[in-house]
């Protein structure tokens, strides 16, 4: 390689390396802005503003659902296996929303440490599986179930 | 004078010689071609009639089969888009700035695809047609990139020094590729982790990635076919006042 090449090809290399770098660090610093939503975990811990719409996300733990019978609110509580959060939400929820469904809301902690919902998403995973499959792994009770880290980056 | 043996391979010279890659090309097109059509045809047929509709999702999950294509593909090609602008700027090799150029119309049309078919799968499963999670938004701006080296470039008059332009511009986005790969693995996101990866089997059963597997490669058949299509039409366009192109353009 000619030397003129040879220096092209450090400009090059200058170029993607120092990108990389200077856009690591920022990301780096930004992590938690960058984070879609707040765990129960941190919402615990504090790390969750106060009567500023934040999201939160976790599981839809087993059993929680609660309807109320006169209008389309309900409540539930969503964990990440560390902490776990009440969640009130008047609306209608995704077709995926279930209990043990991984779910994304959006809203405000209010005084009493219910989480005030304005809007409820399905997260769901990467297993997917054909219903048959899907039985029989329920049969046997070795159904995939998100992991807490898919909640606590 | 005797010439110094060089390190790299005859063929990457021979890349650089726009009749012998006009050629070429012509003589890969036709098995591309076939293979995209085949590759196409039977994977759609395979995912949307054949392959099990998910447990939980319903039929709704068959649009995975043309969003994790659409997918991979704008990354890969903007990954092409950059090498070959990488290597039209150290080697002033003009068909590698072919190639750079018409990767980006190609990448933003791909792009636009995985993020409408994200949109269109994200309202039944999530329930909203847009998030601004970490992985959607580096995909946008992967949008953004193509949209940006597609303007840039025909912003400028001479072919060069718009190619070197674009050359830069898309290595400075090549940052954005491991982003977006893993921003599912570093943040907290909405959107699920990878369907496929390289190094591990895939969650799901094989008569689910089996199609998504075909329809894979039969998008990046798809890709190449039209790659080589427009580099042949920019070769010609670049190259109009050679001798052979002239004798070429006689014939028709």
């Amino acid at each position: 390689m000619n030397p003129k090449r040879k220096q092209r090809l450090f400009l090059v290399m200058f170029i993607v390396i120092g990108v990389s770098v200077a856009v690591g660090l920022t990301m780096f610093a930004l992590s938690q802005n960058i984070n879609l939503f707040y765990s129960p975990k941190q919402i615990a811990a504090g790390e969750a503003p106060i009567d500023t719409r934040i999201r939160a996300g976790g599981m839809v733990v087993d059993g929680s659902v609660k309807r109320d019978q006169e209008s389309l609110t309900v409540y539930f509580d969503m964990t990440d296996y560390e902490s776990t959060v009440t969640v009130e939400f008047t609306g209608i929820l995704p077709d995926l929303f279930r209990e043990g469904q991984g779910i994304v809301a959006q809203g405000k902690m209010d005084a009493q440490g219910v989480f005030q919902a304005v809007e409820v998403l399905a997260k769901h995973d990467e297993n997917y599986m054909p219903p048959e499959v899907a039985d029989a792994l329920e049969a046997a009770g070795k159904m995939p179930t998100p992991e807490a880290e898919v909640f606590n980056k | 004078m005797a010439e110094k043996k060089s390190w790299l391979p005859r063929w990457f010279y021979q890349l650089a010689s726009p009749r012998w890659c006009y050629e070429f090309m012509g003589r890969l097109l036709p098995w591309f071609g076939v293979g995209t059509l085949f590759l196409l045809v039977a994977g759609t047929l395979w995912s949307l009639v054949y392959a099990p509709a998910d447990y939980q999702q319903g039929n709704s999950f068959r649009i995975i089969y043309i969003h994790v294509p659409a997918a991979i593909l704008a990354q890969s090609c903007y990954m092409l888009m950059a090498i070959a602008g990488a290597i039209g700027l150290i080697w002033k090799m003009k068909v590698a700035d072919m190639v750079a150029k018409s990767c980006a119309p190609i990448g933003a049309t791909i792009a636009i695809l995985a993020l409408a078919t994200g949109a269109i799968w994200g309202k039944p499963t999530w329930g909203a047609w847009w998030v601004w999670d970490a992985r959607l938004t580096s995909m946008l701006v992967l949008l953004f990139l193509y949209l940006g080296v597609i303007a840039l470039h025909s912003a400028m008059e001479s072919d060069t020094t718009a190619s070197q332009a674009t050359s830069v511009l898309a290595l400075v986005g090549l940052v954005n590729i491991p982003i977006i790969k893993y921003s599912v693995d570093w943040w907290n996101t909405l959107h699920q982790p990878a369907t496929f990866t390289l190094t591990e089997k895939p969650a799901m059963p094989t008569e689910m990635w089996l199609p998504l597997l075909v329809m894979v490669i039969g998008f990046y058949c798809f890709f190449a076919v039209s790659l080589m299509l427009r580099v042949r039409n920019e070769i010609l366009r670049r190259e109009r006042r050679a001798s052979w192109v002239r004798a070429l353009l006689d014939k028709v």
